[in-house]
């Protein structure tokens, strides 16, 4: 079984790690870079699959050289076999579908092509979610590469060998939500949904992944970036620039507007906890509602 | 038919008897599978510390696993003393004739760097086979097939089938439960250990036992410091920490009602212990477990179709008068177990494994050990109220007093006799009065005083890891009589103490009043007791919930 793995770096967007300027705007030379979030449960189904059919994982994204720390951190999750960074100038500042045009042609460009790809729900800062589905669409225009079918929501998944085929549960949000029980043809495209849950039910699958970790422990240790991370620009992948990058980017962006904050209808009076008069004011304040007035 | 994955041969436990079995199986090429349900081996594991080596016993821990001493046990120990104690009054008795009787080594041991040091070298080993080591997988039961033990089933995973399944998961086993080798009824046929792990760095160690890095020293603590309550205390000195605790019987902790954090703060605060202290103190972890009393339930015969029980599983923990010995003997049962399998195997007959372990435990002399006829032929007698009311009356009469000073020196030798040891009753008059009186009639006063203050038992419990999921035991019977008990048998647990984990509250009905326990598993570091004294449905919980030792 050969698979990609598609991720992608965003501000980490925990508390204590990411900046904003005084008007609210991201500081992105301020906030570190890190895998998105949703991506990690990607990696989970494709390294679920690894270990119980076996096979291996390539892990590929976008973006700038930076990157290439995300794909370690994938790596380590994920076990993965070989990292690939689509880089250069002319495919910055992409929307999704410039971003999934240079994803797909990557693909294209491996020597092998895989058996699954397994993409994250949206991304922290963009939050389109489309990329995957996009992805699949740049594939199946690319005459090179063979259509196939995408399933997205999945919370579970189960592969047959023999038959080659996929089994996927679905969460399908509504008034109520549903679960879903599809199958598809492999090569497939699978969009893991953040509720999706790996299984390990044999012995076996966890004495495996026991020695994946191992095995990935020591790659990890002697991983060297420059050498261990294939990446290609455009020209590698004999990509135009006017279909990719900006250029290549129907999305406009118009502008971007802060979200207001919520409008304060109480005044705030600051008090110096060391000032007795104050406070005391504070408990007389507050002495009226005690008495459950 | 069901396919089941299947293993020649599965072991659940990774303590020091599960270990060895693995390891020897490992080497006779058998595809071994071991199960541990902790987080990481020893995560779920208590012992006092002195992991012994006995010359006559066939398999040694470091036999199996050559390197051990070096790479993860604490201070090797030579000098074993008992304080007998009376009040302030102190004598110490020498037991160096005991602990070196039939003792190639012994080192103290802290479980968790143990077992998980085991654990990785057992893992390679296995892995070998075709097999290896799982953590946080817990075994919930056997898995039959016309009536037939043929597997295991699992909370984590779907039911494994092996040739042979040796249970050394330890005291209350739940497999052996299953099989109905085991019962869980009888506060009588067991101990409950409870133990603190204490800061101290190595050169303070050395300083205050004054001893070098490469020395320890193990006390042992009896008299009138524990209420009354039969057991004992122990000292031991790791690298860099004291273990000190208690060793009591199940049955007396429960007809006393004590509070076994209480009677460690007994021994904690006991003067005699300032000249180790000086004042300081710093517990790393409070922990607690049962311990079976071989001399009551070893089962003469561990074993039932495919599955065969070693170490506590089985009972093997031999309370040897003061010292207690039950990390060796499962190494040992552990050994035998596998080799009996390899040879049944060798000879067509793998069904013959349970038969051939249980001759070779007779052969090697380890039921002798385990449960010594000596103790069968006195215990009737000796255990009987009448006899030990006299035996006290005499003690503590003017006479008694007098052979004691002339004998002193003939008790000290009775003490060290393994023989005599082996058919000492369990009584309050061998546990608490002998020793008490030794120590009024023969001890010096202790001057100094002990300041310390031990931690409280919310910060004990506050103090531990947890990984808490849905509760894992259930109260059958929640009324006073029948599960009161562990109000205070609990050791995170106490009267009038609302953080722990059984509760006593009083019910209001139509005037009349009805005292009901309830439980909250949170706290529960998975002792057992409860298990034993309260009417309960009582499990492990699941893999890698739960509590986690850090020291063990
Ligand atoms: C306070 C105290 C002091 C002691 N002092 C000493 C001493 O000084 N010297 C000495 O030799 N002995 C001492 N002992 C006794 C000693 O600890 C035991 O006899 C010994 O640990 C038994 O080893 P074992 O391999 O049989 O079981 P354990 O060491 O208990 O190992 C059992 C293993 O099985 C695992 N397990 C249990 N159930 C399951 C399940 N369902 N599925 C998967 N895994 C499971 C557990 O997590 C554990 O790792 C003491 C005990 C206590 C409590
Ligand atoms: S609840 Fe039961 S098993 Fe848990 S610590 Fe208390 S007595 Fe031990």
């Amino acid at each position: 079984m050969h698979m990609v793995t598609l991720t992608k770096g965003v501000p980490d967007f925990r508390e204590g790690k990411v900046s904003f300027d005084e008007d609210g705007h991201l500081e992105r030379g301020k906030t570190p870079t890190v895998m998105n979030p949703n991506d990690k449960i990607a990696l989970k189904a494709a390294l679920q699959t690894k270990v119980r059919q076996g096979g291996t994982v390539s892990l590929m994204s976008m973006g700038p050289p930076g990157y290439k720390e995300v794909l370690q951190e994938g790596m380590e999750d994920v076990y993965a076999d070989d990292l690939y960074l689509l880089s250069d100038r002319e495919m910055g500042a992409a929307d999704t579908w410039a971003t999934a045009m240079t994803i797909a042609t990557g693909i294209d460009q491996l020597e092998e092509e895989p058996d699954l790809i397994f993409a994250g729900f949206k991304t922290a800062d963009g939050e389109t979610g489309h990329t995957g589905p996009q992805t699949n669409w740049c594939i199946d225009i690319n005459e090179d590469l063979t259509d196939r079918p995408i399933i997205t929501h999945v919370i579970s998944l189960e592969i047959d060998d023999e038959e080659e085929t996929v089994r996927a549960k679905r969460l399908v949000e509504g008034d109520i939500s549903e679960i879903e029980t599809v199958e598809a043809d492999l090569p497939a495209f699978i969009v893991t949904d953040p509720e999706f849950e790996p299984s390990y039910r044999k012995a076996d699958h966890r004495l495996k992944y026991k020695d994946l970790r191992e095995e990935t422990q020591e790659r990890a240790e002697n991983l060297d970036l420059d050498e261990d991370v294939t990446v290609w620009n455009h020209e590698d992948l004999n990509l135009d620039p006017d279909f990719i990058g900006l250029d290549g980017s129907p999305t406009i962006v118009s502008g971007v507007d802060p979200i207001p904050k919520g409008p304060s209808e109480r005044e705030a009076t600051m008090i110096d906890p060391d000032d007795e008069a104050g406070m005391e004011s504070v408990f007389e304040e507050l002495n009226q509602y005690a008495a459950g007035d | 038919m069901t396919e089941y994955e299947h293993y020649e041969a599965v072991v659940v436990g990774a303590g020091p008897g599960g270990a060895t079995a693995a390891a020897t199986l490992a080497e006779q090429g058998v595809e071994t599978l071991v199960l541990e349900r902790g987080v990481d081996a020893g995560s779920k594991n208590v012992s006092g510390g002195l992991l012994y080596a006995e010359e006559s016993a066939p398999y040694t821990i470091d036999n199996v696993f050559p390197g051990i001493r070096e790479a993860a046990t604490e201070r090797p120990v030579d000098d074993h003393y008992i304080h007998n104690i009376s009040g302030n009054k102190v004598k110490t008795f020498d037991l160096g004739e005991l602990h070196h009787h039939d003792t190639e080594w012994c080192d103290a041991v802290l479980r968790r760097k143990m077992d998980s040091w085991l654990a990785q070298r057992v893992h390679e080993k296995t892995r070998e086979t075709g097999g290896g080591l799982l953590t946080e997988v817990r075994v919930n039961g056997l898995l039959r097939e016309g009536g037939q033990i043929v597997g295991v089933t699992l909370d984590e995973l779907d039911p494994i089938t092996a040739d042979i399944i040796i249970a050394a998961d330890g005291v209350n086993s739940e497999l052996a439960r299953d099989a109905g080798l085991m019962d869980w009824d009888e506060p009588e046929e067991w101990f409950q250990g409870v133990k603190a792990v204490v800061e101290m760095d190595p050169e303070t160690i050395n300083d205050r036992f004054d001893i070098s890095d490469d020395e320890g020293d193990a006390h042992l603590f009896s008299g009138d410091l524990f209420d009354g309550v039969r057991g004992g205390g122990f000292l031991y000195t790791n690298e860099s920490s004291l273990s000190i605790g208690t060793v009591f019987h199940l049955d007396s902790i429960a007809d006393e009602r004590a509070e076994p954090h209480e009677l460690l703060d007994n021994l904690l605060t006991h003067p005699l212990m300032d000249q180790w202290f000086e004042g300081e103190y710093e517990e790393r972890e409070y922990s607690a477990k049962l311990v079976p009393d071989s001399k009551k339930v070893a089962h003469p015969s561990p074993h039932r179709g495919r599955l065969l029980l070693v170490g506590d599983a089985a009972g093997q923990m031999q309370a040897q008068g003061p010292v207690i010995k039950g990390m060796n003997h499962a190494v040992t049962a552990g050994g035998l177990a596998a080799e009996a399998f390899a040879e049944a195997k060798a000879r067509g007959n793998p069904d013959a494994a349970g038969n051939l372990y249980e001759q070779k435990l007779d052969a090697e002399g380890v039921m002798e050990k385990l449960r010594p006829p000596r103790y069968r032929a006195t215990r009737a007698l000796s255990e009987s109220d009448a006899v030990s009311n006299i035996g006290s009356k005499l003690l503590d009469s003017p006479v008694g007093g007098v052979g004691l000073k002339l004998f002193g020196s003939v008790v000290e030798k009775a003490y060290n006799s393994p023989y005599l040891l082996g058919m000492i009753p369990d009584t309050r008059l061998t546990y608490v009065d002998v020793p008490t009186r030794i120590g009024e009639v023969l001890g010096s006063e202790v001057v100094d005083e002990n300041e310390i203050e031990p931690p409280e038992l919310d910060d004990r419990i506050g103090d531990l890891t947890y990984n808490v999921d849905d509760p894992h035991i259930e109260v059958l019977d929640n009324s006073f009589e029948a599960s009161g008990t562990a109000v205070t048998a609990c050791p995170v647990s106490a009267q009038g103490f609302g953080g722990g984990c059984y509760r006593e509250e009083t019910i209001k009905t139509n005037g009349s009043e009805k005292k009901k326990v309830s439980l909250d598993t949170q706290p529960c570091v998975e002792c057992g007791t409860c298990a034993v004294v309260a009417d309960t449905h009582w499990e492990h919980p699941s893999g890698g919930k739960g509590v986690e030792f850090k020291q063990g």
